[in-house]
């Protein structure tokens, strides 16, 4: 079967599916949760998965999928019994199925390498039980028996034309199975010159006959230049409901002569009153009824949706100044049409979203693989599975969870002996959660392990020179040294997670999606790392800010509690910097027009509002801007593309008033303006009176 | 008019590909995604030919065909199983169970239609 590219993508969006469904089956069976359906889904989806492997000729997937599947045939037949080491067995299949589907739809042939050591592992439950099946099943092979009389010789010394007589008596079933002799007939005139006697003894008197009974049988000559084995090949599926009787004559012999329509008299009539039962198949679950659409038809709809709502902002914008009093029922429709905008807005977002869960079983791959490498023992439980989040985001997620996956179980997690010298369960924890939380989906990582090593870290990153050799850091702030490039934790660059990726390349991926990370840890507990990511790339919502003439947008998610300060409320450090006194903490200010370069000097704080934000883990501190002016949502438009990436600015947006705004990023605001300083708090002298006011 | 043939199998894949070959040799195609889906379609569209899969959810493709052949009007359709050469006591379990003949995967478009038309005329 040629299979063109469409059904080829149909495939690959099916093995998704079926190695979900596996995935999920194995998962039931490790926590006792299955049913009797489990083993059977579980043999589908590899049965399918290979079936339509075969089609594309990709050997290696249906080589493999055919051992598993044997495996998983004599494990539903209770043939062989699920323990823990079959079970493992099972759970490294399944991984490397993943991966062999992986370099079908690449076109790679990296997982083959790995193919015969878990075949091996698989072969060894075909033990004698199984052999010996495989010879019971070919003597039930019930055709191959008389698939050839070897007395006749098959081969014919001329090449031209042979005659057959073949004797042709159907049993009662050939019609029961849905066979039509006429149809053999016809398939056999197709070889060559047919000549047909019907033998019609048998059938009985019209008032015994049996409808579903055919009591006729036949003897043909065929005269054909085809062999003895394509004449059974007509004959292939009716093998065991006839008797055959196929030998070679001489042409003389062929002596019928009979016309071909002897057996029309045999009209069978449907409308006999046999009682129709109802089928009652057993308790079905409806198909999910799914509709498979392009992305890029919907990623343009999404597009024109934010151009829908850029447009009903400058449309509730121009209402605003024309000042239509509210009695004309303008206001009330234009609420009515805002609703409205963000419903469809909201419609269309779900039709990107998708639930976590495929990636969250790819994590737990990732941690049977460490694992093994390590020589670690760890448990991945996971939370959350059904959360769903935009696809593109979770394509970029992936690359940056499992780098956090394998140091959780690399670097997080320790060893058995240690663990159970700690008083722990030899086997580590790692949980895996995702949540929705106020228009944001919050996935976090934690390990039962034995919690950032801070000494350590603080001593890598000052030999580093990361970090002043005086410096004194919170917890927090060591933490987040994890964070800053050229940092690797591993005192031994390990095979796995000494692949050049630091935890800022992480980090980097999180904040270019709009996300956050941050990290806790307490000594011989664990850590946890913590993404916060917004639920679409496309909207945000935003508050609209006045800076140096300016009109900016900052996203809301970012700003704890704006504040108008009074003198009170400010504390100078030194000549230029600033401090926001707030419940007893300090936090420093930074000037956003200033950051940006749009004034030279910042003026005087107490007449801006303070936005109190928090950069993820780096603490709190206040940026300054001249005025608020609105809070709505803004249609994200990337400035990449035209500009590259500018600290301090994530994107830009379209106001309501036709103009263009920028969207600041705090997280990188405080960088732009200290080269070479991540953090506001670090090496300033603000960062160590920070660090006592926290005290 | 044309032949109508049903195909009953739970991959997409599959039937994708069956529609394709069955549409282009001249058939009227239609499919069902389980075996439940499969008898309601049979009943439904009356087809001259069915292709089944075995191993499906909800109900199995002997249960199909037990189906068809108990159940249903025109019972002695003529029914293919789509089977793996592994699965060779697949063949002889269908037969019993009352199957016409089968297509072993993965099938090329010729033999599927010379199957098709031996068992179904056209």
């Amino acid at each position: 079967m040629s299979a063109p590219n469409t059904i080829r993508d149909t495939f690959f969006e099916e093995c998704d599916e079926l190695l979900e469904a596996l995935t999920d089956g194995l998962s039931e069976l490790e926590d006792g949760t299955a049913t009797d359906d489990t083993v059977h889904a579980i043999f589908r989806a590899v049965h399918s998965i290979k079936g339509g492997a075969g089609a594309f000729s990709m050997d290696a997937i249906v080589a493999f999928a055919h051992a598993f599947e044997t495996v998983l045939d004599l494990l539903r037949e209770g043939k062989i019994v699920l323990d823990s080491g079959l079970l493992a067995v099972l759970q490294h299949s399944s991984d490397h199925l993943n991966n062999l589907v992986e370099d079908g739809r690449s076109g790679t042939n990296r997982a083959d390498s790995g193919t015969t050591s878990i075949l091996a592992s698989l072969e060894t439950y075909l033990g004698d039980t199984v052999k010996a099946g495989i010879d019971d099943q070919s003597d039930d092979f019930g055709f191959e028996a008389i698939t050839f009389s070897l007395d006749e010789p098959i081969v014919t010394e001329e090449p031209g034309r042979t005659t057959f007589e073949i004797e042709f008596t159907p049993t009662a079933d050939l019609l029961k199975n849905g066979h039509e002799p006429e149809l053999l007939l016809d398939a056999l005139a197709d070889l060559g010159t047919v000549s047909v006697r019907v033998e019609t003894a048998s059938v009985p008197d019209l008032r015994k006959l049996d409808w579903q009974n055919l009591y006729l049988s036949w003897h043909l000559a065929l005269e054909t230049t085809a062999d003895e084995d394509q004449i059974r090949e007509v004959f292939e599926f009716v093998e065991d409901l006839c008797d055959l009787d196929i030998a070679e004559l001489t042409k003389e012999s062929a002596v019928f002569d009979i016309p071909t329509d002897a057996d029309a008299d045999l009209e069978t009539d449907d409308t006999d009153t046999l009682p129709v039962q109802e089928t009652k198949p057993r308790a079905a679950a409806p198909a999910k009824k799914t509709l498979r659409v392009d992305l890029d038809r919907v990623d343009r709809l999404v597009n024109v949706v934010g151009e829908l709502i850029i447009n009903q902002a400058r449309i509730s914008q121009l209402i605003d100044e024309a000042e239509i009093s509210s009695s004309s029922g303008l206001p009330s429709e234009l609420e009515a049409y805002q609703n409205l905008a963000r419903e469809i807005q909201e419609g269309v977002m779900s039709i990107r979203a998708q639930p976590i869960k495929p990636l969250f079983q790819r994590m737990s791959r990732v941690v049977r693989e460490t694992m093994m490498a390590s020589n670690k023992k760890v448990r991945l439980l996971t939370d959350g599975e059904g959360t769903e989040i935009d696809k593109t985001v979770i394509e970029r997620i992936a690359d940056p969870l499992t780098h956090m996956i394998r140091n959780a179980v690399d670097h997080g997690i320790e060893p058995s002996e240690k663990r159970v010298a700690a008083g722990k369960d030899a086997t580590g924890n790692i949980r895996l959660t995702a949540t929705h939380r106020s228009g944001h989906v919050i996935i976090s990582i934690s390990d039962d392990g034995a919690g950032l090593n801070r000494a350590k870290i603080l001593e890598t990153a000052m030999s580093k020179g990361l970090v002043p050799q005086d410096a004194e850091l919170s917890n927090s702030e060591i933490d987040n040294l994890l964070f800053l490039p050229g940092f690797s934790t591993a005192v031994e660059v390990s095979d796995l997670s000494g692949r050049g990726v630091g935890m800022d390349v992480v980090k980097n991926a999180i904040t270019s999606l709009g996300g956050r990370m941050s990290i806790t840890s307490a000594p011989g507990k664990g850590s946890t790392f913590s993404i916060v990511l917004p639920l679409t790339l496309a909207v945000l919502d935003g508050m609209i800010v006045q800076v140096a003439d300016q009109t900016m947008v900052i996203p809301i998610s970012s700003v704890l509690e704006t504040i108008r300060p009074t003198v009170r409320d400010l504390d100078a450090i030194g000549t230029k910097n600033w401090m926001l006194r707030i419940r007893g903490l300090n936090v420093p200010i930074f000037d956003v027009a200033t950051q940006l370069g749009l004034r030279a000097q910042p003026i005087d704080y107490k007449d801006q509002v303070l936005l109190l934000v928090e950069a993820e883990g780096l603490g709190q501190f206040a940026l300054a801007v001249d005025d608020l002016s609105d809070q709505r949502q803004v249609v994200i438009k990337g400035l990449d593309g035209n500009y590259g990436a500018i600290p301090g600015i994530s994107a830009a947006t379209i106001l309501g008033d036709g103009k263009i705004a920028l969207i600041l990023d705090p997280d990188t605001l405080t960088m732009s303006a200290k080269p070479g300083v991540h953090s506001p708090h670090m090496t300033t002298p603000k960062g160590e009176a920070l660090h006592a006011a926290s005290a | 008019m044309k032949t109508k043939v049903l195909a009953i199998d739970d991959s997409r894949t599959i039937r994708d590909l069956l529609r394709m070959s069955i549409e282009a040799a001249g058939f009227e195609f239609f499919d069902a995604v389980d075996g439940v889906d499969g008898i309601a379609r049979y009943n439904e569209v009356k087809p001259d030919v069915v292709i089944t899969d075995i191993n499906m959810p909800n109900l199995d493709g002997f249960g199909v065909i037990d189906g068809i052949r108990t159940g249903t009007e025109n019972q002695n359709v003529p029914i293919l199983v789509l089977t793996t050469e592994s699965a060779v006591t697949l063949k002889k379990r269908a037969r019993e169970a009352g199957a016409t003949g089968w297509i072993v995967k993965p099938f090329e478009d010729e033999s599927l239609i010379t199957v098709l038309k031996r068992v179904a005329g056209a």
